[in-house]
């Protein structure tokens, strides 16, 4: 018989085979949809929200499209024609009440300009298109002569652009120079600092659910079933509780009258009360209580399939019980370590709800600053870059583990 | 084997074991092992002959009793400082270490000089004959490989003592043989002395210098190999080593060591048993390989009768099925060769063996 495949034979293997496949992949189609969706579609959009935005280039085109026009040099005040379509085009927001837009996103990059734009909107409003496309230049500087300032007209076209790494500089605490060059912002590196943070926190509260977490693994792991099935309830118990009230119960513990407080001053320990809510301590504290189970999990399953008689033979060879755990157990616990450090950190850097409850303001994260750009700025454009920068570092940090560790060695389960 | 010394190489004086603080698993365990024997614990599985080995390693505590390795009591040393080397069933290499780091791992914990545990590390691996394996992983190997390696890892730190738990239980029958004859050559060429634990009585009986039968926490027997299969000491060592028939009677009168017993195939002459009184109901033990069908060359003592149920063609012999007129079964192994006889269902035949080769029991 030959080993080969007719030609018959291997059409009817090939239908066979995309058979197969089109019904496992049918079996995923809803789960691939649902991704699309929640997950794909929104974040793509964040990503293209924090390079794009349209919404001085919608509201001022002719402006723009006039400014490129005269070729302007961004040296000196641009020509009167400019200004002239500038005022016509104001004067059209005006009616439309648009013009509140335009002052929020002028005043962004040059504060104090809202109360200008607004100022000489209301001025412009009635007047006739005609008149303004002729001489409404003289009517913005006689509003205000802040219209002869080319620093407001270089911030108006960089606002006009619609993509834009502005964002990306400013969530890095750099800004655009005069000469177009990237310099550093003055004053306090407000995001550089609270990244620096965020990530420092993070690694404080993997490192803390690492020293709680493993012994505890291990202990679970060689305990009878019986008991070890009971104590995993209450590993899992805080999974069963609300995430809020969990944090809630923290602040009752942790306020200046709380129970830590009137503990440690009944026993003598202090004699006025210590203030940790709403400090960084408060924070870590929380968080990390709550992300325990995410270390002891991981750590536990794998813990449980290592058979106890690899350390009984490495003790049967003579190994002290230290050394032998160090030198062949550790190693073997490493997929479920490096799983558990893994899921703790990437989980505790976009942690929000907890550093907001608990955190006052040392205890912020960077997702707090995130969430107040999107809630209360209304910057969701600084909001997004902060997010893509975020998600930059954590892809970055991976990609670091992956390098020295190995991404196939995670097992969760 | 009588040793010359006073005391044997290890002594196990009533050694008991209880996990519950309520039932014993191992009731008073004794045994004297000289240099060099190769003991095998056999048993079914919850006998207590893993607990033995357990409590010989250390890691499990003596709930009462000592344990004495050249008269030193052993009982309360931490099992890193007993120096006995260990083969467990499921290997224990090591998984993120090669084999030459494995094998190199009891040496570096006694701090022998890096050379030394290169020389020693090849002297092994030449010694299991996989000289050119030593930068493999233990997930690359074989089920055969990896317990010869497990084997050279538990032999070269040169323990006094070996112990095996199961080492041959995962592996299939033609590798377990294989494995059998290699253990067999190394304890031949090194001299060690091994305590094995299995419930494979084939590999009990073809390896071991003497055997332990444990059952219910108790050594029924302990002897050699062909002693056991021989002359067990009750029915269940009768029972649980080899194959055998058990035929019920009563005992009419005990000469000696020779008892006279009613079966109801007839009368009998066997070898009677610790206990045996007359009067007293009885089990006869006799193995299907020691009976023969009338007429037959061989010499005999008994002689029954008893009707043929059926045969089974097994290959190298067949073995016949017969019923007693009270229903009790009996088969026996006859060669697969010209003299094996042809019988149809319900003839009756008579069966015939030597009074050695039967044991009467107490019932």
């Amino acid at each position: 018989m030959e080993n080969s495949l007719s030609r018959e034979d291997g059409r009817n293997a090939r239908r066979e085979l995309n058979r197969r496949r089109i019904a496992a992949f049918a079996l995923v189609i809803p789960l691939l949809v649902f991704i699309f969706f929640a997950f794909v579609a929104p974040i793509a959009t964040i990503l293209y929200r924090s390079v794009y935005n349209p919404v001085v280039s919608d509201l001022i085109p002719e402006t723009l499209a006039a400014l490129d026009a005269a070729e302007w040099d961004r040296a000196d005040v641009p020509p009167d024609d400019v200004l002239n379509v500038f005022s016509a085009e104001l004067s059209l927001l005006a009616q439309e009440r648009l013009s509140g837009r335009l002052a929020e996103e002028i005043n962004r990059a040059i504060p104090g300009m809202s109360s200008v734009v607004r100022s000489t909107s209301r001025a412009v409003r009635r007047m006739e298109q005609d008149t303004l496309l002729s001489e409404g230049g003289q009517t913005l500087l006689d509003a205000n002569d802040r219209w002869g300032d080319v620093a407001v007209w270089r911030a108006l076209q960089d606002a006009g652009a619609p993509y834009t790494e502005d964002y990306y500089l400013t969530a890095l605490d750099l800004q655009r120079a005069e000469d177009g060059g990237i310099e550093a912002r003055d004053g306090a590196r407000i995001y550089v600092t609270l990244y620096t943070k965020t990530l420092r926190i993070a690694l404080i509260i993997t490192i803390l659910t690492l020293i709680l977490g493993y012994p505890l693994a291990y202990f679970l792991a060689n305990a009878p079933s019986k008991s070890a099935n009971m104590l995993m309830v209450f590993v899992l118990l805080p999974f069963w509780t609300s995430l809020l009230v969990r944090t809630t119960a923290w602040i009752a513990l942790l306020q200046t009258n709380g129970v830590v407080n009137s503990f440690l001053m009944s026993i003598g320990v202090i004699n006025e009360p210590m203030e940790i809510l709403y400090t960084q301590t408060a924070t870590i504290l929380a968080m990390t209580h709550i992300l325990l189970p995410f270390m002891i999990l991981p750590l536990y399953s794998v813990m449980k399939g290592i058979d106890p008689s690899y350390l009984r033979a490495a003790m049967s060879m003579g190994g002290r019980p230290i050394p032998a755990f160090v030198r062949i157990y550790l190693p073997m616990t490493l997929p479920g370590l490096s799983a558990g450090a893994l899921l703790v950190f990437i989980i505790s850097v976009g942690y929000y709800i907890t550093p907001a409850l608990v955190g006052g303001t040392d205890g912020q994260m960077i997702s707090n600053i995130i969430a107040f750009h999107m809630r209360e700025s209304n910057n969701w454009e600084l909001a997004a870059a902060l997010g893509s920068l975020l998600l930059a570092i954590i892809l970055l940090l991976y990609w670091v583990y992956d390098r020295f560790v190995g991404a196939g060695n995670i097992k969760l389960g | 084997m009588p040793s010359e010394a006073e005391h044997a190489f290890l002594q196990f004086d009533q050694v008991k074991k209880s996990y519950d603080q309520k039932t014993l698993v191992v009731k008073g365990f004794d045994l004297d092992v000289d240099r060099g024997e190769f003991i095998t614990l056999l048993g079914p599985s919850g006998s207590g002959k893993s607990t033995v080995l357990m409590m010989l390693a250390g890691f499990e505590g003596v709930t009462s009793g000592d344990i004495r390795v050249e008269n030193k009591s052993i009982t309360r040393t931490a099992p890193y400082k007993r120096n006995i080397g260990m083969v467990f069933q499921n290997y224990a290499l090591f998984p993120h270490m090669t084999i030459a780091e494995n094998l190199a791992y009891p040496l570096q914990v006694r701090k022998m000089a890096k050379p030394d545990v290169k020389d020693r590390v090849n002297e092994y691996l030449r010694l299991i004959e996989m000289p050119e394996f030593g930068g493999r992983y233990p997930g690359q190997l074989s089920g055969g490989q990896r317990q010869r390696v497990a084997l050279a890892r538990a032999l070269i730190f040169e323990p006094s003592l070996i112990l095996m738990d199961e080492p041959l239980g995962a592996l299939d029958k033609k590798l377990r043989e294989q494995m059998q004859y290699e253990i067999t050559r190394l304890h031949e060429q090194l001299g060690f002395t091994v305590i094995y634990v299995t419930h494979d009585q084939t590999e009990a009986l073809s390896m071991s210098s003497r055997i332990a039968v444990f059952n219910d926490g108790v050594v029924q027997q302990c002897a050699a190999p062909a002693e056991l299969y021989e002359r067990p000491k009750n029915a269940f060592v009768a029972d649980f080593i080899g194959e055998n028939n058990f035929i019920p009677g009563t005992v009419s009168a005990i000469d000696g060591a020779e008892a006279k017993v009613a079966i109801p195939g007839g009368e009998i002459i066997a070898v009677a048993g610790d206990g045996l009184v007359v009067g007293q109901k009885c089990v006869v033990s006799v193995r299907p390989e020691k009976l023969f069908i009338q007429p037959t060359s061989h010499a005999y003592d008994n002689e029954v009768t008893a009707a043929h149920v059926t045969h089974h063609y097994v290959g190298d012999f067949i073995r016949y099925y017969f019923r007693f007129a009270d229903g009790t079964e009996i088969n026996l192994k006859v060669l697969n060769d010209l003299a094996a006889p042809n019988f149809s269902a319900g003839q009756e035949g008579k069966l015939a063996w030597l009074k050695k080769d039967c044991i009467a029991f107490p019932a």
